[in-house]
Protein backbone atom coordinates (compact mmCIF):
# COMPACT_ATOMS: atom_id res chain seq x y z
CA UNK A 1 0.00 0.00 0.00
CA UNK A 2 1.93 2.92 -1.13
CA UNK A 3 -1.45 5.25 -0.84
CA UNK A 4 -1.77 7.50 2.41
CA UNK A 5 -3.03 6.05 5.42
CA UNK A 6 -6.96 5.67 4.92
CA UNK A 7 -7.92 7.50 7.73
CA UNK A 8 -10.69 8.74 6.45
CA UNK A 9 -11.95 5.74 4.37
CA UNK A 10 -15.62 5.26 4.56
CA UNK A 11 -15.42 1.97 3.26
CA UNK A 12 -15.49 -0.18 6.35
CA UNK A 13 -17.77 0.18 9.34
CA UNK A 14 -17.04 2.44 12.36
CA UNK A 15 -17.81 2.14 16.02
CA UNK A 16 -21.41 3.69 16.89
CA UNK A 17 -20.50 5.61 19.61
CA UNK A 18 -18.89 6.08 23.08
CA UNK A 19 -20.49 3.45 24.59
CA UNK A 20 -20.27 0.87 21.75
CA UNK A 21 -16.23 1.78 21.98
CA UNK A 22 -16.45 1.19 25.50
CA UNK A 23 -18.68 -2.34 25.57
CA UNK A 24 -16.15 -3.47 22.84
CA UNK A 25 -13.17 -2.73 24.62
CA UNK A 26 -14.25 -4.25 27.40
CA UNK A 27 -15.33 -7.35 25.65
CA UNK A 28 -12.10 -7.75 24.42
CA UNK A 29 -10.42 -7.72 27.19
CA UNK A 30 -12.28 -9.93 29.58
CA UNK A 31 -12.07 -12.91 26.27
CA UNK A 32 -8.03 -11.75 26.79
CA UNK A 33 -6.37 -14.05 28.53
CA UNK A 34 -2.24 -14.36 28.84
CA UNK A 35 -2.59 -11.00 26.40
CA UNK A 36 -5.46 -9.15 24.95
CA UNK A 37 -3.40 -8.30 21.65
CA UNK A 38 -4.61 -11.74 19.42
CA UNK A 39 -8.37 -10.86 20.34
CA UNK A 40 -7.98 -6.83 19.41
CA UNK A 41 -6.70 -8.30 15.84
CA UNK A 42 -9.59 -10.67 15.49
CA UNK A 43 -12.49 -8.91 16.68
CA UNK A 44 -11.70 -5.28 15.32
CA UNK A 45 -9.85 -6.27 12.39
CA UNK A 46 -11.66 -9.27 11.38
CA UNK A 47 -14.92 -9.62 12.55
CA UNK A 48 -16.09 -6.15 12.95
CA UNK A 49 -13.78 -4.42 10.21
CA UNK A 50 -13.20 -1.29 11.99
CA UNK A 51 -9.73 -1.24 11.00
CA UNK A 52 -7.72 -3.11 7.39
CA UNK A 53 -4.50 -5.18 8.48
CA UNK A 54 -2.89 -2.55 6.94
CA UNK A 55 -4.21 -0.15 9.30
CA UNK A 56 -3.59 -1.83 12.43
CA UNK A 57 0.03 -3.28 11.61
CA UNK A 58 0.53 1.07 11.46
CA UNK A 59 -1.66 1.82 14.64
CA UNK A 60 0.55 -1.30 16.46
CA UNK A 61 3.85 0.11 15.02
CA UNK A 62 3.35 3.18 16.95
CA UNK A 63 1.70 1.55 20.45
CA UNK A 64 4.89 -0.45 20.51
CA UNK A 65 7.29 1.92 20.39
CA UNK A 66 6.27 4.32 22.72
CA UNK A 67 6.59 3.49 26.77
CA UNK A 68 3.40 1.92 28.47
CA UNK A 69 1.73 -1.37 27.92
CA UNK A 70 0.95 -1.59 24.19
CA UNK A 71 -2.14 -2.66 24.05
CA UNK A 72 -3.24 0.03 26.21
CA UNK A 73 -1.51 2.59 23.78
CA UNK A 74 -3.04 0.65 20.94
CA UNK A 75 -7.17 0.78 22.54
CA UNK A 76 -6.37 4.46 23.37
CA UNK A 77 -4.97 5.49 19.48
CA UNK A 78 -7.97 3.57 18.57
CA UNK A 79 -9.99 5.44 20.29
CA UNK A 80 -8.56 8.51 19.62
CA UNK A 81 -8.78 7.97 15.77
CA UNK A 82 -12.81 7.83 15.84
CA UNK A 83 -13.70 10.06 18.92
CA UNK A 84 -10.59 12.12 19.82
CA UNK A 85 -10.10 12.77 23.68
CA UNK A 86 -13.12 11.15 24.72
CA UNK A 87 -13.01 8.38 22.36
CA UNK A 88 -9.22 7.53 23.64
CA UNK A 89 -10.83 7.67 27.05
CA UNK A 90 -13.79 5.28 26.37
CA UNK A 91 -11.24 2.85 25.07
CA UNK A 92 -8.80 2.73 27.82
CA UNK A 93 -12.11 2.56 30.52
CA UNK A 94 -13.20 -0.32 28.48
CA UNK A 95 -9.91 -1.69 28.77
CA UNK A 96 -9.37 -1.57 32.75
CA UNK A 97 -11.97 -0.67 34.68
CA UNK A 98 -13.69 -4.52 34.30
CA UNK A 99 -10.71 -6.50 33.80
CA UNK A 100 -9.70 -4.54 37.51
CA UNK A 101 -12.41 -5.89 39.38
CA UNK A 102 -12.12 -9.50 37.91
CA UNK A 103 -8.40 -9.60 39.45
CA UNK A 104 -9.03 -8.31 42.27
CA UNK A 105 -11.31 -11.01 42.83
CA UNK A 106 -9.24 -13.19 41.83
CA UNK A 107 -6.23 -12.19 44.00
CA UNK A 108 -9.00 -12.37 46.60
CA UNK A 109 -10.01 -15.96 45.84
CA UNK A 110 -6.33 -16.94 44.80
CA UNK A 111 -4.76 -18.00 47.89
CA UNK A 112 -7.61 -20.67 48.39
CA UNK A 113 -6.60 -22.64 45.37
CA UNK A 114 -3.44 -21.96 44.21
CA UNK A 115 -1.46 -25.18 46.28
CA UNK A 116 -3.59 -27.09 43.80
CA UNK A 117 -1.73 -29.06 41.34
CA UNK A 118 -4.49 -28.30 38.55
CA UNK A 119 -4.70 -24.86 39.07
CA UNK A 120 -0.90 -24.68 38.26
CA UNK A 121 -1.52 -27.34 35.29
CA UNK A 122 -4.31 -25.70 34.08
CA UNK A 123 -2.71 -22.37 34.12
CA UNK A 124 0.33 -23.70 32.43
CA UNK A 125 -1.90 -24.97 29.73
CA UNK A 126 -3.30 -21.51 29.12
CA UNK A 127 -0.41 -19.87 28.81
CA UNK A 128 1.48 -22.60 26.00
CA UNK A 129 -2.01 -21.45 24.23
CA UNK A 130 -1.63 -17.79 24.88
CA UNK A 131 1.92 -17.95 23.32
CA UNK A 132 0.49 -19.95 20.33
CA UNK A 133 -1.90 -16.73 20.03
CA UNK A 134 0.45 -14.32 20.07
CA UNK A 135 2.69 -15.88 17.63
CA UNK A 136 -0.84 -16.81 15.08
CA UNK A 137 -1.30 -12.87 15.34
CA UNK A 138 2.30 -12.09 13.33
CA UNK A 139 1.62 -14.92 11.28
CA UNK A 140 -2.01 -13.49 9.79
CA UNK A 141 -0.52 -10.21 9.65
CA UNK A 142 2.15 -11.31 7.13
CA UNK A 143 -0.75 -10.94 5.09
CA UNK A 144 -0.09 -7.14 5.13
CA UNK A 145 3.20 -7.67 3.84
CA UNK A 146 2.38 -8.19 0.36
CA UNK A 147 1.20 -4.64 -0.49
CA UNK A 148 4.14 -3.12 0.99
CA UNK A 149 6.42 -0.23 -0.70
CA UNK A 150 9.76 -2.13 0.04
CA UNK A 151 8.21 -5.58 -1.93
CA UNK A 152 7.91 -9.02 0.06
CA UNK A 153 11.28 -10.90 -0.24
CA UNK A 154 12.80 -7.68 1.58
CA UNK A 155 10.01 -7.52 4.04
CA UNK A 156 10.33 -11.29 4.74
CA UNK A 157 14.30 -10.83 5.14
CA UNK A 158 14.39 -7.61 7.51
CA UNK A 159 11.36 -10.07 9.44
CA UNK A 160 13.79 -12.55 9.92
CA UNK A 161 16.46 -10.96 11.12
CA UNK A 162 14.42 -9.50 13.47
CA UNK A 163 13.03 -13.27 14.56
CA UNK A 164 16.44 -14.21 14.84
CA UNK A 165 17.57 -11.12 16.99
CA UNK A 166 14.80 -11.22 19.57
CA UNK A 167 13.49 -15.02 19.77
CA UNK A 168 17.29 -16.86 19.06
CA UNK A 169 19.63 -14.49 20.32
CA UNK A 170 17.75 -12.54 22.74
CA UNK A 171 18.94 -9.48 21.61
CA UNK A 172 17.95 -6.27 24.04
CA UNK A 173 14.23 -5.15 22.27
CA UNK A 174 16.01 -1.48 22.28
CA UNK A 175 19.08 -2.43 19.79
CA UNK A 176 17.01 -4.24 17.88
CA UNK A 177 14.04 -1.57 17.31
CA UNK A 178 16.59 1.34 16.99
CA UNK A 179 18.93 -0.67 14.33
CA UNK A 180 16.49 -2.96 12.15
CA UNK A 181 13.73 -0.28 13.10
CA UNK A 182 15.62 2.73 11.44
CA UNK A 183 17.07 0.06 8.57
CA UNK A 184 13.53 -0.60 7.25
CA UNK A 185 12.18 2.81 7.91
CA UNK A 186 14.85 4.77 5.68
CA UNK A 187 14.66 2.36 3.07
CA UNK A 188 10.92 2.63 3.13
CA UNK A 189 11.30 6.63 3.16
CA UNK A 190 13.35 5.85 0.00
CA UNK A 191 10.31 4.16 -1.85
CA UNK A 192 7.78 6.12 -1.36
CA UNK A 193 7.18 9.11 -3.34
CA UNK A 194 6.19 12.34 -1.96
CA UNK B 1 3.42 -8.43 57.24
CA UNK B 2 2.00 -5.48 59.04
CA UNK B 3 3.59 -2.11 57.70
CA UNK B 4 3.30 1.99 58.27
CA UNK B 5 3.58 3.98 55.27
CA UNK B 6 3.16 7.89 55.47
CA UNK B 7 2.62 10.27 52.90
CA UNK B 8 6.12 10.68 51.71
CA UNK B 9 6.03 6.79 50.96
CA UNK B 10 3.23 6.93 49.13
CA UNK B 11 4.48 10.30 47.15
CA UNK B 12 7.86 7.78 46.73
CA UNK B 13 5.83 4.77 45.44
CA UNK B 14 3.76 7.11 42.94
CA UNK B 15 6.91 9.06 41.70
CA UNK B 16 9.04 5.20 40.87
CA UNK B 17 5.92 4.17 38.65
CA UNK B 18 5.48 7.51 37.15
CA UNK B 19 9.62 7.15 35.84
CA UNK B 20 9.09 3.47 35.54
CA UNK B 21 6.22 4.19 33.23
CA UNK B 22 8.56 6.33 30.76
CA UNK B 23 11.21 3.64 30.83
CA UNK B 24 8.52 1.03 29.78
CA UNK B 25 9.19 0.47 26.07
CA UNK B 26 8.02 -3.01 25.01
CA UNK B 27 5.88 -3.22 27.78
CA UNK B 28 5.20 -2.63 31.56
CA UNK B 29 6.34 -6.41 32.18
CA UNK B 30 9.80 -5.13 30.62
CA UNK B 31 10.15 -2.99 34.19
CA UNK B 32 9.08 -6.19 36.67
CA UNK B 33 12.53 -6.96 37.58
CA UNK B 34 13.15 -2.80 39.02
CA UNK B 35 9.74 -3.05 40.33
CA UNK B 36 11.04 -6.29 42.39
CA UNK B 37 14.27 -4.80 43.30
CA UNK B 38 11.87 -1.17 44.48
CA UNK B 39 9.36 -3.28 46.73
CA UNK B 40 10.71 -6.43 47.39
CA UNK B 41 14.51 -5.75 47.91
CA UNK B 42 14.65 -1.92 48.88
CA UNK B 43 12.01 -0.75 50.47
CA UNK B 44 10.44 -3.95 51.92
CA UNK B 45 6.52 -3.34 51.04
CA UNK B 46 5.96 -6.25 49.22
CA UNK B 47 6.95 -10.12 50.32
CA UNK B 48 8.85 -12.66 47.48
CA UNK B 49 5.44 -14.62 47.39
CA UNK B 50 3.07 -11.59 46.75
CA UNK B 51 5.25 -10.10 44.03
CA UNK B 52 5.12 -13.22 42.07
CA UNK B 53 1.58 -14.12 42.94
CA UNK B 54 0.73 -10.69 41.65
CA UNK B 55 2.76 -11.49 38.16
CA UNK B 56 0.98 -14.63 38.02
CA UNK B 57 -2.93 -14.21 38.73
CA UNK B 58 -2.81 -11.15 35.79
CA UNK B 59 -0.77 -13.34 33.57
CA UNK B 60 -3.74 -16.09 34.13
CA UNK B 61 -6.68 -13.43 34.58
CA UNK B 62 -8.10 -11.66 31.42
CA UNK B 63 -7.16 -8.42 30.35
CA UNK B 64 -4.14 -6.64 29.68
CA UNK B 65 -1.27 -7.58 31.38
CA UNK B 66 -0.46 -4.38 33.13
CA UNK B 67 -3.14 -5.11 35.99
CA UNK B 68 -0.58 -6.89 37.49
CA UNK B 69 1.04 -3.43 38.54
CA UNK B 70 -2.50 -2.89 40.42
CA UNK B 71 -2.19 -5.96 42.38
CA UNK B 72 1.43 -4.87 43.24
CA UNK B 73 -0.55 -1.52 44.67
CA UNK B 74 -3.37 -4.27 46.05
CA UNK B 75 -0.71 -5.76 48.10
CA UNK B 76 0.99 -2.82 49.70
CA UNK B 77 -2.09 -1.67 50.63
CA UNK B 78 -3.31 -4.89 52.39
CA UNK B 79 0.42 -4.84 54.22
CA UNK B 80 -0.35 -1.67 55.58
CA UNK B 81 -4.01 -1.99 57.16
CA UNK B 82 -6.28 -3.50 54.76
CA UNK B 83 -8.54 -3.55 51.55
CA UNK B 84 -9.12 0.33 51.44
CA UNK B 85 -5.39 0.92 51.68
CA UNK B 86 -4.98 -1.66 49.24
CA UNK B 87 -7.59 -0.15 46.65
CA UNK B 88 -5.49 3.09 47.36
CA UNK B 89 -2.67 1.20 46.42
CA UNK B 90 -4.28 -0.09 43.36
CA UNK B 91 -4.96 3.47 42.44
CA UNK B 92 -1.37 4.86 43.24
CA UNK B 93 0.50 2.39 41.27
CA UNK B 94 -1.60 2.41 38.54
CA UNK B 95 -2.37 6.23 37.94
CA UNK B 96 1.54 6.21 38.15
CA UNK B 97 2.25 3.52 35.86
CA UNK B 98 -0.28 4.70 33.37
CA UNK B 99 -0.15 8.47 33.36
CA UNK B 100 3.56 9.46 31.42
CA UNK B 101 3.00 7.02 29.00
CA UNK B 102 -0.28 6.98 28.04
CA UNK B 103 -0.11 11.10 27.93
CA UNK B 104 3.01 10.45 25.80
CA UNK B 105 1.07 8.11 22.76
CA UNK B 106 -2.09 10.28 23.20
CA UNK B 107 -0.02 13.47 21.96
CA UNK B 108 2.47 11.27 19.54
CA UNK B 109 -0.30 9.95 18.08
CA UNK B 110 -2.92 13.21 17.72
CA UNK B 111 0.28 14.68 16.04
CA UNK B 112 0.98 10.84 14.01
CA UNK B 113 -2.92 11.55 13.05
CA UNK B 114 -2.91 15.49 11.87
CA UNK B 115 0.26 14.65 9.84
CA UNK B 116 -0.45 11.37 8.42
CA UNK B 117 0.64 12.06 4.90
CA UNK B 118 3.80 13.75 5.93
CA UNK B 119 6.50 11.29 3.56
CA UNK B 120 8.42 10.27 6.88
CA UNK B 121 5.88 9.77 8.89
CA UNK B 122 4.25 7.14 6.56
CA UNK B 123 7.74 5.88 5.91
CA UNK B 124 7.89 5.14 9.66
CA UNK B 125 4.60 3.46 10.08
CA UNK B 126 5.05 1.44 7.08
CA UNK B 127 8.29 1.04 7.82
CA UNK B 128 7.84 -0.57 11.04
CA UNK B 129 5.44 -3.18 9.76
CA UNK B 130 7.63 -6.28 9.01
CA UNK B 131 9.80 -5.68 12.19
CA UNK B 132 6.87 -5.66 14.79
CA UNK B 133 4.68 -8.40 13.12
CA UNK B 134 8.25 -10.51 13.63
CA UNK B 135 8.17 -9.48 16.92
CA UNK B 136 4.97 -10.81 17.40
CA UNK B 137 6.12 -14.25 16.61
CA UNK B 138 9.19 -13.66 18.89
CA UNK B 139 7.29 -12.91 21.38
CA UNK B 140 5.18 -16.17 21.19
CA UNK B 141 7.84 -18.14 20.48
CA UNK B 142 10.04 -17.15 23.34
CA UNK B 143 7.05 -17.53 25.36
CA UNK B 144 6.46 -20.79 24.17
CA UNK B 145 9.98 -22.02 25.25
CA UNK B 146 10.18 -20.18 28.41
CA UNK B 147 10.12 -23.44 30.64
CA UNK B 148 12.13 -25.49 27.45
CA UNK B 149 15.02 -27.11 29.28
CA UNK B 150 15.16 -30.61 28.05
CA UNK B 151 13.35 -32.40 25.38
CA UNK B 152 11.78 -33.83 27.69
CA UNK B 153 9.64 -30.44 27.92
CA UNK B 154 8.30 -30.86 24.43
CA UNK B 155 4.51 -30.56 25.49
CA UNK B 156 4.31 -26.65 25.96
CA UNK B 157 5.40 -26.19 22.84
CA UNK B 158 4.06 -28.22 20.99
CA UNK B 159 0.58 -27.05 22.12
CA UNK B 160 1.77 -23.40 21.32
CA UNK B 161 2.73 -24.26 17.84
CA UNK B 162 -0.65 -26.55 17.73
CA UNK B 163 -2.59 -23.17 18.78
CA UNK B 164 -0.47 -20.70 16.31
CA UNK B 165 -1.31 -23.34 13.42
CA UNK B 166 -5.11 -23.53 13.91
CA UNK B 167 -5.82 -19.78 14.97
CA UNK B 168 -3.73 -18.81 11.75
CA UNK B 169 -5.30 -21.43 9.07
CA UNK B 170 -9.20 -21.40 11.20
CA UNK B 171 -11.56 -18.63 12.63
CA UNK B 172 -12.16 -21.14 16.21
CA UNK B 173 -12.96 -19.06 18.66
CA UNK B 174 -10.45 -18.20 20.51
CA UNK B 175 -11.71 -19.02 24.14
CA UNK B 176 -12.23 -23.30 22.92
CA UNK B 177 -8.45 -22.97 22.52
CA UNK B 178 -8.03 -21.24 25.81
CA UNK B 179 -10.24 -23.98 27.14
CA UNK B 180 -9.02 -26.86 26.23
CA UNK B 181 -5.30 -25.72 27.21
CA UNK B 182 -6.63 -25.25 30.39
CA UNK B 183 -8.10 -28.82 30.33
CA UNK B 184 -5.24 -30.63 28.89
CA UNK B 185 -3.00 -28.72 31.61
CA UNK B 186 -5.69 -29.81 34.93
CA UNK B 187 -5.33 -33.41 33.71
CA UNK B 188 -1.51 -32.59 33.98
CA UNK B 189 -0.80 -33.62 30.02
CA UNK B 190 0.79 -30.20 29.37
Amino acid sequence: MTAAPTDEDEAHPQPQSLTDLFVSFTLLALQGFGGVLAVVQRELVEKKRWMTREEFVEEWAVAQIMPGPNVINLSLMIGHRYFGFRGAMAALAGMLAVPLLVVLLLALVYAQFASHPGVAGALRGMGAVAAGLIAATGLKLMSALKNHPLGLPLCIALALLCFTGIALLRLPLVYVLLGLGATACTLTYRKLDR
Amino acid sequence: MMLELQWSDWLALFGHFMVLSLLSVGGAITTAPDMHRYLVDGQHWLTDPQFNASVAIAQAAPGPNVLFVALMGWHVGLNAGGPMLGLFGVFVTMLGIMLPSTTLTYLAASWGHRNRNLRWVRAFKQGMAPIVIALLIATGWILASANFRSLSDWQVPLLAAVTAAIVWRTRLHLLWLLGAGALLGWFGLV
